[in-house]
């Protein structure tokens, strides 16, 4: 009987020995290979040659400008839904409608976001293939996201702050703009990271509203290539697999480090709830 | 004073409503760009057809809802007792310190973008099925392990939650009455996580069926019915994504129709995971 004990709890240590393994691998594996082109010139530079010999920077740019501008729309309506959810509603039709809608939209592929962003953005609303298009359609995706931990961070702030609030004559408002937001900051913020380090690595919802000019993007209505987009093009076309390598270095190493930083601001913040 | 705050109510009730006003946009742009074609060849006829071919008119669909079907279920495959063996240990054996730092770790893995999994799985895993296997590489099997992995993290992350969730008292009822760790989280723990478990698998269900960038790369992406699982095959978001950049007219119709078909199933997926979840609560 004991023995059965023993031999699973081997089966299972192995599995998950496995699941890690297969992260280190592939994180190992781009490393490894992506290294030597990774270089100063690599970064500053543009590309030549459709990507074959030059540099990332346009992508880089790119991707900085469609992730910040997804977030600067996505952030405060995400932020303004989860208070509604979690300070202003009874039990009525309205909340349950709206959670409704994000818990929907948190299901939706990202290709189909891609495609209704393209008949939306880049056709109905004229803004072509553009720095815009493609912000517009990631902040509707990362909307969800946002909603979800933001609101797990303001249910977090204790009832007690808001009862002293509102025994000091603050309205409702006051004390969520006072009391309740500077509480739930550093949770919200972690949701907003989390979100960011999505919208970095996503393709298929990009590559159909920004389009993929290898330009540096002069305005917001100009068509522009993410890192994610411009790894995709080198590696698929085969167009030259050192710089994709190289490419697809950057992007892990920017999804990882903003992913850690979330999570140590999350873990720092449980700690302290202790 | 109290007008500001019924104002500021409102306002907030207004900009709540945007996602539910983005879900219906997407919904109404989508349908009303692919219903015109599926009207015309009929529904029947759009989803039972075997044949694609746009520069010829011909529009069925049936081999990427079977191949979206059969990718999807073989990433289930791996994916599922993977996820589930894992999140079993790091919940139930694994002392709470190495938990952490391995859980934190599937999280990583959660971060890496879908077209870095599918370059992965195109310079090492296709050429080893194509060596060691059989068959052109690019396949059914392919495209399963390299989604399999991707829902990994979602399965742990759910059911590990869930196995948390299962109070200690019931554990430690099991353990009094003498039996071991296997023999409680088979006979106690296990059960009580069951509905959780299948919210679970309907989650990793919903992202496998929706993955694009990582399926295209290593799929081989032929428009016919595979029948083994080390042939080619094309999914509804591969055909979406590799036809998108150049398809005009009747072709481009056919796409959304396409992403028609595709939103339904991932709302019908939806809907069985909201019931499963709503059937845990009670």
């Amino acid at each position: 009987m004991k023995m059965t004990d023993r031999r699973i709890t081997l089966l299972f240590t192995c599995i998950t020995g496995l699941t890690i393994l297969i992260l280190v691998f592939i994180i190992g594996f781009i490393m490894v290979k992506g290294l030597p082109g990774l270089t100063l010139s690599f970064l500053l530079e543009s590309p030549k040659e459709m990507g074959r010999t030059g540099g990332i920077f346009p992508a880089i740019v790119g991707t900085v400008l469609l992730t910040g501008m997804a977030v600067v729309i996505a952030a405060p309506v995400g932020v303004l839904t989860a208070v509604y959810l979690t300070e202003y509603t009874r039990d009525t039709w309205l909340p349950k409608i709206v959670r409704f809608g994000t818990e929907s939209l948190a299901g939706i592929p990202s290709i189909i976001f891609g495609l209704f962003g393209f008949l939306f953005f880049v056709i109905y609303m004229d803004l072509g293939w553009s720095v815009l298009s493609g912000a517009l359609t990631l902040s509707a995706m990362i909307l969800p996201t946002i909603v979800r931990t933001s609101e797990e961070a303001i249910r977090a702030v204790p009832d007690a702050y808001r009862e002293v609030s509102f025994a000091l004559g603050s309205t409702r408002w006051q004390t969520v703009t006072s009391v309740v937001l500077p509480s739930a900051k550093p949770g919200i913020m972690t949701g907003v990271m989390l979100a960011v380090g999505r919208a970095i690595g996503e393709t298929a919802a990009v590559i159909f509203t920004a389009g993929s000019s290898l330009r540096l993007p002069g305005t917001l209505l100009d068509s522009t290539r993410t890192l994610p987009v411009h790894f995709y093009i080198l590696a698929r076309e085969g167009i030259s697999l050192e710089n994709a390598y190289s490419t697809a270095l950057v992007l892990i190493l920017l999804i990882l480090v903003i992913n850690i930083t979330a999570y140590a601001v999350m873990n720092r913040l449980a700690n302290k709830g202790r | 004073m109290h007008n500001k705050e019924t104002l500021i109510q409102w306002l907030l009730a207004t900009v709540a409503l945007s996602a539910i006003a983005v879900l219906a946009l997407i919904i109404i742009f989508i349908f009303k760009e692919g219903s015109p074609v599926i009207a015309r060849l009929g529904l029947a006829k759009f989803i039972t057809g075997t044949k694609w071919s746009p520069t010829r008119g011909m529009f069925g669909i049936l081999p990427m809802i079977l191949g979206s079907v059969w990718v999807t279920l073989g990433a289930l495959l791996i994916g599922v007792p993977m996820g589930l063996a894992t999140a079993i240990f790091l919940a139930e054996m694994a002392p709470p310190g190495a938990s952490r730092i391995l859980k934190f770790a599937i999280q990583l893995l959660a971060g890496i973008p879908s077209v870095v999994f599918g370059f992965i799985g195109l310079v090492i895993l296709v050429p080893f099925i194509r060596q060691w296997i059989g068959g052109p590489g690019f396949s059914v099997l392919a495209a399963a392990i390299v989604l399999g992995i991707m829902i990994l993290p979602t399965i742990v992350s759910v059911c590990y939650d869930v196995f948390k969730a299962v109070p200690e008292a019931y554990r430690e009822g099991m353990l009094a009455l003498g039996a071991t760790r296997w023999q409680t989280i088979k006979m106690v723990v296990l059960p009580a996580a069951k509905s959780g478990i299948i919210a679970a698998v309907i989650l990793g269900m919903g992202r496998a069926i929706g993955e694009t960038m990582a399926v295209i790369m290593v799929a081989g992406n032929a428009t016919k019915i595979p029948v083994s699982p080390l042939e080619p095959v094309r999914t509804l978001t591969s055909n979406i994504a590799l036809e998108m950049g150049y398809a005009i007219g009747e072709h481009r119709e056919a796409l959304f129709a396409t992403g028609i078909v595709l939103f339904i199933i991932i709302a019908l997926l939806n809907t069985l995971a909201r019931i499963v979840a709503r059937s845990e609560k009670v």
